[in-house]
């Protein structure tokens, strides 16, 4: 019974925020849970290859980058009044930015896994490593978007007349795009395709021996992986108003993949408690020392050596949502 | 021409620096298993430790062994503290392990030294330029390196292919399962083989240290660069890295050198300075995904 109420309890929770920040006096919380929200999209999204499919990416952050700066160029684009690539008319309106970036992000993924997916083990990782260091460098030389320097985006998004500026209402977009994109993730999972990428985690050969082509397979959870990083971080471009090719750098990468460890691989919820405590973790520590980082690498060797399952594991088993 | 044999000579410089850092990071992938991201640190920290002695007591000798010992010694640290225990573990967890260890180790460096870089003077008696052919004047400094990295590439080949350690070694990184079935003490030969790999990363960053400057970070550069000297060449195999090492060093340094030249009589100066830096970098990650493409094992994969 009590675990029944666990998810529409943590939901409720996080729909308070705002007020219960209002209340306390701490407006930063806001920014703060938003950050988290964001990111728990992208972990969630690198979960799908990472935790169900057993395909180690190092490289989510260029689709994350991919979706910020597809928002943060329209908007150039917008603001200048002249057409990207001469044909393509800039916007401002999430209706339009957001698909938008879901398209960049997945056409990427599909175009990076579809070379990479060819690879496996020690070599799948350090090629999706290069092809986001390609993606990175190729922001960084881009004088026109800003190049290293990164590009102000002055104005949010236009989306059906609510105010993103407006820190609590940029929150529950995020919020929302969470649930939603957490529920079809978990379809995903379930469905016939889901036990096939499961599978490929388990055994490769197994899969092959059952008949099944594992690679259209991987492709798919890798592309659809790739656009949800890309809608977090359209998301991104819109609440820091700011896209930069340090979103696409390989630390990012990196930390990605620490969300999905710390929360739990494979599980739905694991992601967002990974983000959670990434981002909070990170909130807390450089607050007490300028060195945080000092104190946050050791904590992240002490998980890997000693934490393998994850912050899930201390919840209820119902609310892991873990299936096979 | 002089700007081109210049060039090359730049490119072999990177190259033989790599490929004393792709040596260690091979062999211990080949032999142990594990991908170990703070390799990069260890290169790091022997720059600092040698620029540090160097700042100190002026003594060049003395700072060469300051950085030796103080990237041996953490390295032995490291795989004593963490990687022995992550031998059996998948590589996802090595990843996450060895980053955390780069956020400590950065950041320990940070608090040690500061964040700006430090800049090395060379004693005088190297810091000059003789002329290599009529004409073409070229940095001593970067002609010792390539001579000591060759040195040692020499050094390293005998090792591993004429003794006995060198016999357990190449075994080891094709045979693994038959090495320790034959009863080899493999815990020392993992240690030995570790402590050898962090010797030559130090040994990279000491000589590196005047070339370019000694900063929190150049580990991080330098090891993405490694790794794609190690894929390209073929995980474990020591040719390979040799091999991979120049062949990333040298058209690195080419695209650098020439891309932007190339890309400014198309558009106007600063961006096409920027547009080739940044196209530069590039490509040696296109090589890597071709090479890989190609030969999805590498140039010279070790185990057949």
């Amino acid at each position: 019974m009590r675990d029944r109420l666990l998810l529409p309890l943590l939901l409720a929770v996080a729909v308070a925020v705002p007020w219960v920040a209002e209340a306390f006096g701490t407006p930063a919380t806001v920014g703060l849970a938003t950050r988290i929200a964001i990111y728990a999209i992208a972990a969630a999204s690198l979960n799908l290859v990472l935790g169900f499919g057993g395909l180690v990416s190092f490289g989510h952050a260029a689709y994350f980058g991919l979706g910020g700066y597809t928002v943060g160029i329209l908007w150039e684009h917008f603001r200048l009044g002249e057409p990207f690539l001469g044909i393509i008319p800039g916007s401002a309106d999430l209706l339009v930015t957001f698909p938008s970036a879901l398209l960049v992000g997945g056409l990427a993924a599909a175009a990076i896994g579809a070379l990479s997916l060819r690879t496996s083990g020690v070599q799948f990782i350090m090629i999706t490593l290069a092809f986001a260091q390609m993606v990175y460098f190729l922001f960084v030389s881009l004088a026109v978007y800003g190049g290293d320097d990164g590009l102000m985006i002055r104005r949010t998004n236009a989306f059906l007349g609510l105010n993103l500026r407006d820190p609590a209402t940029m929150y529950w977009l995020s919020l929302g795009v969470l649930v939603v994109w957490l529920w079809l993730l978990g379809r995903i999972v379930r469905s016939r395709f889901g036990r096939v990428v499961e599978g490929v985690r388990q055994s490769e050969r197994r899969m092959a021996a059952i008949g099944i082509s594992t690679y259209p397979y991987k492709l798919a959870a890798f592309t659809i992986s790739g656009m949800g990083c890309a809608a977090a971080g359209a998301l991104w471009a819109n609440y820091a108003r700011f896209v930069s090719p340090d979103m696409m750098h390989w630390t990012k990468s990196g930390e990605l993949m620490i969300m999905v460890i710390l929360g739990g691989m494979g599980t739905l919820l694991g992601p967002v408690l990974g983000s959670a405590a990434l981002v909070g973790l990170e909130y807390l520590l450089s607050g007490l020392t300028e060195h945080w980082q000092f104190v946050l690498g050791p904590i992240l060797v002490l998980i890997v050596l000693f934490a393998r399952k994850g912050l899930i594991s201390l919840l209820p088993a119902r609310g892991r949502l873990r299936h096979g | 021409m002089a700007l081109l044999v210049e060039q090359l000579l730049n490119g072999i410089q990177l190259g033989v620096t790599l490929f004393l850092l792709a040596a260690g990071l091979t062999l211990v992938f080949g032999i142990m298993g594990v991908i170990n991201l703070a390799h990069g640190s260890l290169y790091m920290i022997g720059a600092f430790a040698a620029a540090f002695v160097a700042a100190e007591t002026g003594s060049v000798l003395l700072a060469l062994l300051g950085g030796l010992v103080a990237a041996g010694l953490t390295g032995m640290a490291i795989e004593f503290v963490v990687l022995r225990r992550l031998y059996a573990r998948d590589h996802l967890d090595q990843v996450l392990a060895t980053f955390g260890l780069i956020l400590f180790f950065n950041q320990g460096m940070v608090i040690l030294f500061g964040r700006q870089p430090i800049f090395v003077a060379l004693p005088p008696f190297l810091a000059g330029a003789v002329e290599i052919l009529p004409g073409v004047p070229y940095p001593v400094y970067r002609l010792l390196i390539i001579v000591l990295g060759l040195l040692v590439a020499l050094g390293l080949w005998f090792l591993i292919q004429k003794t006995r350690i060198g016999a357990l070694v190449r075994a080891g990184a094709t045979h693994r399962e038959m090495v320790r079935a034959l009863g080899v003490d493999i815990r020392l030969l993992y240690t030995l083989v570790f402590g050898l790999g962090a010797l030559l990363a130090g040994f990279a960053g000491v000589m590196a240290g005047p070339v370019y400057s000694v900063n929190v970070g150049m580990g991080e550069q330098i090891l993405i660069l490694t790794f794609v000297v190690v894929v390209i060449g073929g995980v474990g195999s020591i040719r390979g890295a040799m091999f991979g090492a120049l062949l990333v060093g040298i058209v690195d340094t080419m695209l650098r050198a020439y891309v932007p030249g190339l890309l400014r009589t198309m558009m106007d100066a600063s961006q096409a300075d920027m547009l080739g830096a940044g196209l530069a970098s590039m490509g040696v990650y296109l090589l890597m995904a071709l090479v890989l493409l190609l030969k999805p094992r590498g140039l010279f994969p070790a185990h057949a």
